[in-house]
């Protein structure tokens, strides 16, 4: 499947690696402040916490990246595991279920 | 068996699937939502999951329970949606031989849901007021022990 080009260019300084595409998914609070459930993001930043800080700052997220936890193709990831293109990213607000 | 599910839950009709002829004690635990939050009158709950990983991670917990505790067998489904006062949010059941095991793996299971599923509440308040509830910071064993002093 062929996506439209984004038009604005990938954030500099954010690991210098080459610009990918992340799928990105929010929930609860996230979901809110994102104003979506999920987007097609354009980065280059190299590991999920480079991306956190991108998108906290184009989002106005209140967290910070410590009171979350992130998910890499649906499982439990570390923040420093190198961001490959295509890849889905969750990040997860504190939670209280039950 | 760990599940999500946006229809209410049936405690009576989860309870008999765990039904076999060696499971001697039967230990369920049932959630409910509750009037009242950290003095604030809550008039219902709106619940949302993370739903692929919640159920790897759910899936997960009870294949701990199952390893660490002498059970036949655990099941957990925990509500998605919107609940009223009253509602079951969680159901955690397990058997076994004898009731310590059972009793102990469904407080496990409860117990690591609650650390490690990703699954949201919204309290929605009599003012009209909502917010997405926190869990307690470490070290602050909130709500503690259910004895009384």
């Amino acid at each position: 499947m062929k996506m439209p080009r984004s038009q604005s260019k990938p954030a500099a300084g954010a690991g210098g690696a080459t610009p990918k595409r992340v799928q990105v998914r929010y929930f609860a609070q996230l979901r809110e402040q994102a104003g979506c459930a999920e987007e097609q993001v354009r980065t280059a930043a190299a590991t999920p916490a480079g991306l956190y800080e991108e998108l906290r700052g184009r989002h106005r997220f209140t967290l910070p990246a410590g009171r979350l936890q992130v998910a890499v193709n649906d499982d439990f990831a570390q923040w420093d595991t190198p961001l490959a293109d295509g890849v889905s990213v969750v990040f997860i607000p504190p939670f209280a279920g039950g | 068996m760990f599940r999500l599910s946006s229809v209410p839950l049936d405690p009576g009709a989860l309870q008999r699937e765990l039904v076999e002829p060696r499971a001697g004690g039967c230990v369920s635990f049932e959630g409910r939502v509750r009037s009242r939050n950290e003095g604030r009158e809550v008039r219902g709950l709106e619940y949302e999951a993370y739903g692929e990983l919640a159920e790897k991670e759910g899936a997960r917990i009870l294949a701990e329970a199952r390893e660490k505790f002498a059970i036949r067998s655990a099941r957990c489904v925990h509500r998605v949606g919107r609940l009223q006062i009253g509602e079951i949010a969680v159901w955690a059941g397990v058997t076994a031989e004898h009731r310590a095991a059972a009793f102990d793996a469904c407080r496990y299971i409860i117990d690591e849901l609650k650390k490690r599923v990703p699954i949201w509440k919204k309290e929605h308040y009599a003012s009209g007021a909502t917010e997405w509830i926190q869990p307690p910071a470490a070290g602050q064993n909130h709500p503690g022990p259910g004895r009384k002093a």
